[in-house]
């Protein structure tokens, strides 16, 4: 059962099984905990041996751990799943034209509704890419975009993330777990698939090349190595795809061109899927410490002789001080009203928000503007005085530096936990690609869940777990 | 393919083979212990393990003197030692991590699955279960993987590569065993019964026990087994088959364009295919085998300069 006003996605909010739910409902019925618990076993089984592992930050180098695997599926209805892709691809495209705007005329901070000083004064907005022309206009190819469900048919935007999102491969083998351990429910439900991102990430990726390399571009996956967190999604992705996954070792920069180095010699790379940070994709433009990028590509990228997904300077984008602008990006842009609403923010530099935000602090949930994977992040409800004082400290002394929201209704969904199946919150992560010829959405997307009772936190690297998702026919 | 992956399918292919190897060599030296003919101790099986190994100054450093369980235990689960059975299986292991997007999801999984039974055993698990077992078990994956490569991945350059890694191993590995079983076994002289147990272990050690009969129909000398070890090209762990393959191998990565690693291995095969043992041994074993483990080495280094570093 759901917890008061919380919307629950088998349940809703009046306790009624929904009708996306029916056979799930009486699959949970019909199947005794033990089962359940062999089941949880062997997928744990799996996934270490297939080795889909995660590298936690912080601890002893090359630790890998299983990210946890709830065998409990969430679910969409499909016209649950129109709504949200109208609603991402029409936010995906306002922020892509954001992105050119901000890089060349800049109509958006003339017209007044981005200060010029959020941009310009911003380190993730990149000058170097000021009037450089990207293939098709596009920005972000990958994008993953956060959303929660607070009831039936309304959806928020909780982050976007628009540089190296990743965990499509959870999404990939989940699924492929999915369906080797419950071939039944594969059969009694009609469920969207979703095997084909990969050839769909590559059709969207050749169809950005340079244009001298149109016909047959060759792609490749830019890794920070195996020792990064998501190493395992990127040589998933690459392997999927059935081109190189380099390393910046494995790159050079000649004749204004980026070659890779291969045993029969160079070989000319068109377009990099890179999963290595703008800080650190080129020592002589940018972190000079991060040896892992290649020197001498900003130069070949700006004159157009090797394409980068995403580009370089989505952050700005992204981050989380312009995500209370994106609904007014939108309506500038599109000129239509957001299909997808963001989350009330509180913008600790305006002094009314500010002012209440030091006041309610401890129903907030306060951010660090330029955070991610759930560190520097404070949950007013769960932190203790102490915290709370931290904060305010941190708040009043970088005003620019934080944002805050009210606790998140994030709905839950059943999931298999010590105590048998409970209610867990989930949120979701869908990936929208975008080419030269438009987007593509592949029906599924990243569900994570929150394990413990009451957390919100749903951070692979803060303990939370991923759920297949299943995005059911029309 | 990247020169990056070409070497690291390469030492993937040499530390799979190197465990393997670490285990047959251990399992030959605890079969001639076994059969407990009194030697001197410069001639002693687990002193002559690790002069094979070159291993004698760090196997002086962590473990002291020179026992059957310490020269076990120090080429069996040693951590610290980067040429035991669980560090070459953690290399190589580590390396197939890397490479997961250029071989087969059974190779990792054979790889990984291998991996995750050998990081958590202890020494006491090894001699509870019998090191008998034990090397079986390690050939048994290294067979296993290497089965696996054979029919899961396309039979491309990466694959050859691993090939390459594979044979090469090998065939330092039988020029060491070889070596140093001559040296320790020199005074059974032409006594058959010894000759049959001690070079006979050698035989079962490197699964060339029935092939010797199969061959010779006749009792077992310590030539014979040479010439098997050295010359014979149907021999799977036999010097020339080793070089013919990797003669072979290297010719197909060359595709045409006379690379010096090329012309290096094919002089060397020509050497094994029209040599003679008793020629061989009349000039001095020691010194043959010496000079194969530098060609051994000087290819690895050619290769290395013609694939990986060309640009």
């Amino acid at each position: 059962m759901a917890a008061d006003g919380i919307f629950d996605e088998m349940y809703g909010l009046d306790g009624a099984i929904r009708s996306s739910y029916d056979k799930i409902a009486s699959w949970l019925d019909a199947t005794p905990d033990a089962a359940f618990a062999t089941k949880r076993a062997q997928a744990d089984l799996l996934f270490q041996r297939i080795g889909i592992t995660f590298a936690v930050y912080g601890s002893a180098a090359g630790t890998e751990r299983l990210i946890p695997f709830d065998i409990i599926p969430r679910i969409l209805a499909a016209n649950e799943w129109n709504l949200l892709e109208r609603g991402l691809f029409q936010r995906v495209r306002a922020l892509q034209m954001f992105l050119g705007d901000i890089y060349h005329g800049q109509e958006i901070i003339r017209a007044g509704i981005v200060p010029a000083s959020h941009i310009l004064r911003n380190d993730l907005y990149r000058p170097e890419m000021k009037d450089v022309d990207v293939p098709g206009g596009v920005y972000v190819h990958i994008a993953g975009i956060d959303v929660i469900r607070v009831k039936e048919g309304e959806f928020h935007v909780l982050e976007d993330n628009l540089r190296t999102p990743s965990g499509v491969s959870y999404m990939l083998e989940n699924r492929a777990v999915m369906m080797r351990l419950f071939p039944h429910l594969f059969s009694e439900n009609r469920i969207a698939p979703v095997d084909h991102y990969p050839s769909e990430l590559l059709r969207q990726l050749r169809s950005v090349a340079p244009q001298t390399a149109r016909h047959n571009p060759t792609v490749a996956v830019l890794t920070p190595g195996p020792y990064n967190s998501a190493y395992f999604e990127h040589a998933f992705l690459a392997d999927e795809m059935g081109v190189e996954l380099v390393e910046g070792q494995d790159l050079f920069v000649r004749d204004d061109a980026v070659w890779m180095r291969t045993t029969h010699g160079p070989r000319r790379v068109d377009v990099i899927y890179r999963r290595l940070d703008d800080d650190c994709i080129d020592p002589l433009a940018f972190n000079p410490d991060c040896l892992l990028g290649v020197p001498g590509l900003l130069s070949v990228y700006r004159n157009g002789g090797v394409t980068l997904a995403n580009a370089i300077g989505t952050g700005i984008a992204d981050d989380k001080s312009t995500y209370p602008y994106v609904p007014d990006i939108i309506r500038f842009y599109l000129g239509e009203e957001p299909i997808l609403k963001n989350v009330h923010t509180f913008r600790c530099n305006r002094p009314d928000d500010r002012a209440y935000v030091l006041d309610h602090i401890g129903e907030l949930v306060v951010k660090e503007t330029q955070g991610s994977g759930g560190y520097g992040m404070l949950i007013g409800p769960k932190a203790t005085k102490e915290e709370h004082d931290k904060f305010r400290r941190l708040i009043t002394d970088d005003p620019d530096g934080y944002i805050a929201q009210p606790t998140l209704a994030l709905s839950t969904c059943p999931t298999f936990v010590e105590e048998g199946v409970a209610p867990r919150h989930v949120d979701l992560r869908p990936f929208v690609l975008t080419g030269r010829d438009g987007m593509a959405l592949v029906p599924g997307g990243l569900t994570r869940v929150a394990l413990g009772k009451g957390s919100l936190v749903v951070n692979s690297s803060q303990g939370g777990g991923t759920k297949d998702t299943w995005v059911l026919e029309g | 393919m990247l020169s990056r992956t070409a070497e690291q399918l390469y030492w993937t292919g040499r530390y799979v083979e190197r465990a393997e190897n670490m285990a047959r060599i251990l399992d030959v030296s605890q079969r001639l212990s076994v059969q407990g003919r009194k030697r001197s101790s410069e001639a002693n099986e687990w002193v002559a393990v690790l002069d094979i190994l070159c291993a004698e100054s760090l196997y002086a450093e962590t473990h002291g003197e020179v026992t059957e369980d310490g020269v076990i235990a120090f080429l069996t689960l040693d951590r610290s030692n980067p040429s035991s059975i669980y560090s070459c299986l953690h290399t190589a292991r580590e390396n197939a991590r890397a490479l997961r997007s250029n071989i087969s999801s059974e190779m990792w999984e054979s790889m990984n699955t291998t991996w995750l039974a050998i990081r958590e055993l202890t020494d006491s698990q090894l001699q509870a279960q019998g090191l008998r077992e034990f090397f079986d078990w390690v050939k048994v994956r290294s067979h296993l993987f290497r089965g696996v490569s054979y029919t899961t991945t396309l039979h491309d350059d990466g694959f050859a590569f691993i090939r390459l890694g594979t044979f090469l191993e090998r065939a330092d590995n039988t020029a060491r065993l070889l070596d140093s079983k001559f040296h320790i076994l020199a005074d059974s002289g032409t006594d058959p019964a010894a000759n049959y147990y001690e070079w006979g272990a050698v035989l079962r050690a490197v699964g060339a026990f029935r092939a010797y009969h199969q061959l010779y129909h006749d009792v077992i000398t310590p030539l014979r087994v040479a010439e098997l070890l050295v010359l014979h090209p149907q021999m799977p762990r036999s010097l020339r088959f080793c070089f013919d393959h990797v003669s072979e191998l290297l010719g197909g990565l060359s595709a045409g364009r006379r690379l010096e690693c090329e012309r290096m291995a094919g002089e060397f095969c020509a050497r094994l295919q029209y040599g003679q043992i008793e020629k061989i041994h009349t000039k001095g074993l020691h010194d043959f085998l010496m000079e194969v483990l530098d060609h051994v080495a000087d290819l690895s280094q050619q290769i290395s300069h013609d694939f990986m570093m060309t640009v």
